[in-house]
């Protein structure tokens, strides 16, 4: 069964984001998308166009870095790589994401 | 949090290059949507499906767009910008409406703020440079009920015994007369004591300020700081002047120091040149040596209190060391004790008379400022119905009525900026205008500074704010009301019974009516009560008798020489031709120069015992009675026998005898004064000493030639006019000494108008406020009625197509405004009514709600709104029926 849209939480997008540069190197915003897309073997339906304003969040923040290139099919793209910020930022937050994960597990296996 | 800043100062950086960083993100979705069609289209797709295959996954690219722009820039900041531009454009597109608001805003703020600067610069900072004022209080003696002086040992008591007080200074204010040409000019000192530098905070910028022991010894220390203006202009700014000589009353001082620019001295009201130690004193207040003498009352002083320590506190420590003096020196301290003051009250500076001034302007602009914002929200209700369809439309395309609200107040908020931005100006241009209301004497103009510092700026920001509010409200209230369908139908008021809006527009009406009747029933009160004070007799002629006096201190003359010389001037004087009778006294009276003061005992009065009775006198010359017009009632005039030689004499007031004597002719008993006994030798009736609205008080007088002063006033009788009298006393002057020059001549009138002055500043003031009010509230009667006729000329076309004549329609209008009136007026009545006991002070023998203020209030605001009604009544008699209709 798919995730609807609304169960993305903005946090879990954020550090798919992180997760995916972290794994893959730069990327431009489709690539991102289509990686999203492939991994999670399209259980979760994501608006595309959703990603944008959170990369510029997290290039806000100092997390990922963007600049101009060029793709593998000779398009002008904007690509974004991780920071050394957003390298600490993934592990913090895979870290938290790990134990509230093991904990809600937890619960649900309590009866 | 260094992210957070981080994003902020990003999403602020994005604001300035949204153009470029727009088409960044056109062209980044654009790629994203071609790579994505291209990936499709690999797949297999038609090159219509892979679009809009990619379309549907990415989701909506305006959607995403918005979201991408809120998250890149501020939103908030970015509405506010626009709804700014919006509202700048409104109002340019309505130059006259804009022109108008904002002159009448920067009236009302501008009031308000330079009532604001001169309560700052006057009342509660008075005094620039002196440091932590807010912690200054003034010290001043109580003798039972009745406010007193100090005297100098009591304060250095309380200065040696004061744990709450950091630090205690003297300084009274005093004079000296400086160049000697054809006229004397006389100069504002101030005698303090030796800490007075260092406990103010001020460093002299050349020289030194006085050293501890200066103030003691009897004339031991002529030493004399100087202030700036004094240094600029006489002394050239050389700065070698310390260490030159000044003489100050015929007595050689070293000037040792120069006051930094900008420092005026500590006395409300006049801007000192030049400061004494109080080892001088003797030199400036003529009489006996008072600084050892407890008895002897004159100092004025202020406290700073320790961090923390408030004035009850003060007044609890303080006055416990008064009791203990008392009890201590009864023979000088009975029945006396020091009351602290706060630097606004200061009763022996002009702060405690300005007080009520500004009590009443304060509430004065206020009303000034809501009378404004009444007829500017009249203004906006007006354009707000002539933009209704442009409300209707955003409403009906989804704009929020909280964006429409905002958009509202940001309107207001540029009107009242623009206001206030001229109201500031204003106020910097008036912040020394309040001394031009008030006399010059003797060519000394008071000093009255307004300062506009970072709360006054705080408080008029306070004021702009609460207007943009008032001002966004009133339209507001009404784009609330805006039912969509209803709008778009023609919307005609009438004017029987007209709608919601019409009633809000008559209530902003009836409103100024209201404050406009209240402060012309404040301009009235206290019009008649200035005329009743100056036509009053204050016991002594006025027109007919002139008064000056003669530089004899400065030009170095001693008692010897000044005697032989009044007597000659006297002579001549008398002499002139149209002169009836011409006489010396040491004091003339309602002038700042205070009488002496004695104790004084009466054969055959028995004192309470808590009781000791002063009276204060006046040191005069024969003739004197003569000259000014006071009647006697019994006894004899002070001959030339009444000398030196002579035994001592006096002439008591009416008060004195039904007081001291129970009403019996105390001619040839005795009276004692500070110790030694003299004999009455006449009664003369009461007349005003200090000022006009005093009760009767004591008071005698004592022949000159016993109780000498060098420098006393020359009252002449006279039928001449001043300027011949004048001319002719420097003649005769010049013939008995070139040196000598004379002080300003005035007539008493003119005397008993400056001692008045205060009254007159008060109407001043509140006439010309309540003028403006009553102009504005004219004009905004004047709109409210040009209004209704023409949002209703369909209704009175009807009325004259039914056969209603000119003089109906005329008389419709005219009553629907003069209900507006007569709400306004009844309102206005029974606010006035409670609100003029606040004149109280200011009003001399008139009743706060004397019936002819309120009656003569009445007839004006008739007249006014008649006025206002007028023209457009008019204006509805030449509504065509036919056209109205048909249209």
């Amino acid at each position: 069964m798919p995730f609807s849209k609304a169960e993305v939480l903005q946090g879990t997008l954020d550090l798919l984001v992180l997760k995916t540069l972290d794994s893959m190197g730069p990327m431009h915003g489709f690539g991102i998308a289509l990686r999203i897309q492939q991994v999670s073997e399209d259980l979760l339906q994501l608006n595309q166009g959703t990603l944008y304003p959170a990369l510029l969040r997290l290039e806000q923040r100092g997390w990922i870095a963007s600049k101009w290139g060029v793709s593998e099919n000779n398009r002008k793209a904007k690509f974004y790589s991780l920071t050394r910020a957003g390298r600490k930022r993934l592990v913090e937050e895979a870290e938290s994401w790990d134990r509230m994960s093991a904990m809600i597990n937890r619960m649900l296996r309590a009866t | 949090m260094l992210e957070l800043l981080r994003t902020f100062v990003q999403r602020l950086a994005a604001l300035f290059r949204r153009r470029q960083l727009e088409g960044d993100l056109d062209e980044e979705l654009r790629s994203h949507l071609e790579m994505a069609v291209e990936l499709n289209m690999r797949k297999g797709m038609s090159a219509a499906d892979a679009r809009s295959e990619a379309l549907r996954s990415f989701g909506g690219v305006e959607r995403a767009k918005e979201m991408y722009r809120d998250q890149r820039g501020l939103p908030m900041l970015e509405t506010a910008w626009q709804d700014l531009r919006f509202g700048f454009r409104m109002l340019r597109r309505s130059p006259g409406f804009s022109v108008l608001a904002i002159l009448c805003l920067t009236l009302g703020i501008g009031a308000n703020a330079a009532v604001f600067s001169w309560v700052e610069g006057i009342l509660l900072r008075p005094y620039p440079l002196v440091s932590h004022q807010e912690r200054l209080v003034a010290l001043a003696g109580t003798a039972g009920e009745e406010r007193d002086e100090t005297s100098w040992p009591d304060l250095l008591d309380v200065q040696r015994s004061c744990t709450l007080c950091e630090t205690l200074f003297v300084s009274n204010i005093t004079s000296a007369t400086l160049s000697v040409g054809e006229r004397a000019q006389v100069i504002t000192g101030s005698i303090a004591s030796a800490n007075y530098f260092d406990a103010t905070g001020v460093r002299p910028i050349l020289g030194r300020g006085f050293e501890p022991g200066e103030d003691t010894g009897r004339n031991a220390h002529p030493v004399v700081v100087i202030s700036h203006h004094l240094w600029q202009t006489r002394f050239k700014g050389d700065p070698e002047t310390i260490g030159k000589t000044q003489r100050f009353n015929n007595v050689v001082h070293t000037i040792i120091g120069v006051a930094p620019e900008g420092f005026y001295g500590t006395f409300v009201g006049r801007g000192i040149e030049f400061w004494v130690p109080a080892s001088m004193l003797e030199v400036f207040y003529t009489g006996n040596d008072k600084l050892e003498d407890r008895g002897a009352r004159w100092a004025e002083a202020y406290v700073r209190l320790k961090p923390g320590v408030t004035r009850d506190q003060a007044q609890q420590e303080i006055s416990a060391i008064a009791a203990r003096l008392e009890a201590e020196y009864p023979a000088t301290n009975r029945g006396r004790g020091i009351k602290v003051w706060s630097l606004w009250q200061t009763p022996f500076n002009h702060a405690g008379e300005l007080l009520p001034i500004f009590e009443i302007m304060v509430v004065v602009v206020m009303f000034v400022l809501l009378i404004v914002c009444a007829n500017v929200g009249n203004l906006l209700l007006v354009r707000a119905f002539a933009r209704r369809h442009e409300m209707t439309v955003r409403l009906a395309i989804g704009a929020g009525r909280s964006r429409l609200f905002r958009q509202l107040v940001t309107e207001g908020l540029l009107l009242s900026a623009c206001g206030a931005a001229g109201g500031m100006l204003l106020a910097y241009w008036c912040r020394h205008s309040l001394a031009l209301l008030f006399p010059v004497r003797g060519g000394n103009a008071m000093y009255l500074p307004g300062e506009i510092d970072w709360r006054v700026l705080a408080a008029s920001a306070g004021v702009c704010v609460i207007t943009t509010l008032l001002l966004g409200l009133i339209p507001a209230l009404q784009a609330g009301k805006i039912d969509l369908a209803g709008a778009l139908k023609s919307d005609s008021a009438g004017i029987v019974g007209g709608s919601g809006r019409a009633w809000v527009r008559s209530s902003l009406v009836v409103l100024q009516v209201t404050l406009s009747f209240i402060l012309l029933v404040g301009a009235t009160l206290l019009m008649q009560s200035l005329r009743k004070i100056r036509t009053t007799s204050p016991g002594f002629s006025t027109t007919r008798v002139f008064d000056t006096s003669v530089s004899l201190a400065a030009a170095g003359y001693d008692a010897a020489r000044a005697r032989t010389f009044q007597d000659e001037l006297i002579q001549r004087v008398r002499a002139l031709p149209g002169v009836e009778a011409a006489a010396y006294a040491r004091v003339v009276p309602l002038g700042y120069q205070s009488f002496s003061s004695a104790p004084i005992a009466m054969d055959g009065y028995e004192p309470q015992p808590n009781e000791q009775p002063t009276a204060e006198y006046n040191e005069v010359s024969p003739d004197y009675f003569a000259a000014m017009g006071i009647p006697f009632i019994s006894g004899r005039d002070f001959t030339r026998a009444d000398d030196e030689k002579a035994p001592r004499a006096a002439i008591v007031n009416q008060t004195m005898v039904t007081r001291y004597w129970r009403g019996q002719d105390p001619v040839g008993r005795r009276l004692q004064v500070k110790g030694s006994w003299v004999q009455v030798v006449g009664v003369v009736k009461d007349s005003k000493y200090y000022n006009m609205d005093e009760a009767p008080r004591p008071f005698f007088y004592v022949p000159l030639r016993q109780y000498f002063a060098i420098e006393p006033d020359i009252h002449i009788r006279t039928t001449l006019p001043l300027q011949t009298v004048q001319t002719a006393l420097i003649r005769e002057l010049r013939a008995l000494d070139p040196d000598l020059a004379l002080y300003e001549m005035i007539t008493l009138q003119e005397q008993v108008d400056r001692s008045t002055s205060q009254q007159l500043v008060a109407v001043s003031l509140v006439a010309l406020f309540g003028g403006l009010a009553l102009l504005l509230a004219g004009i905004g009667l004047y709109g409210v009625m040009s209004y209704t006729v023409s949002q209703s000329t369909r209704e009175l076309g009807l009325r004259m197509a039914l056969g209603a004549g000119a003089s109906n329609v005329l008389r419709l209008v005219l009553s629907r405004g003069l209900l507006l009136t007569t709400i306004g007026t009844i309102s206005g009545i029974v606010l006035a009514l409670l609100l003029t006991r606040l004149l109280g002070g200011l009003l001399y023998h008139i009743s706060p709600r004397d019936p002819l203020a309120f009656v003569s209030a009445l007839v004006v605001i008739t007249i006014a709104s008649f006025a206002a009604c007028f023209l457009p009544a008019w204006r509805a008699t030449q509504v065509d029926p036919a056209r109205a209709l048909r249209d």
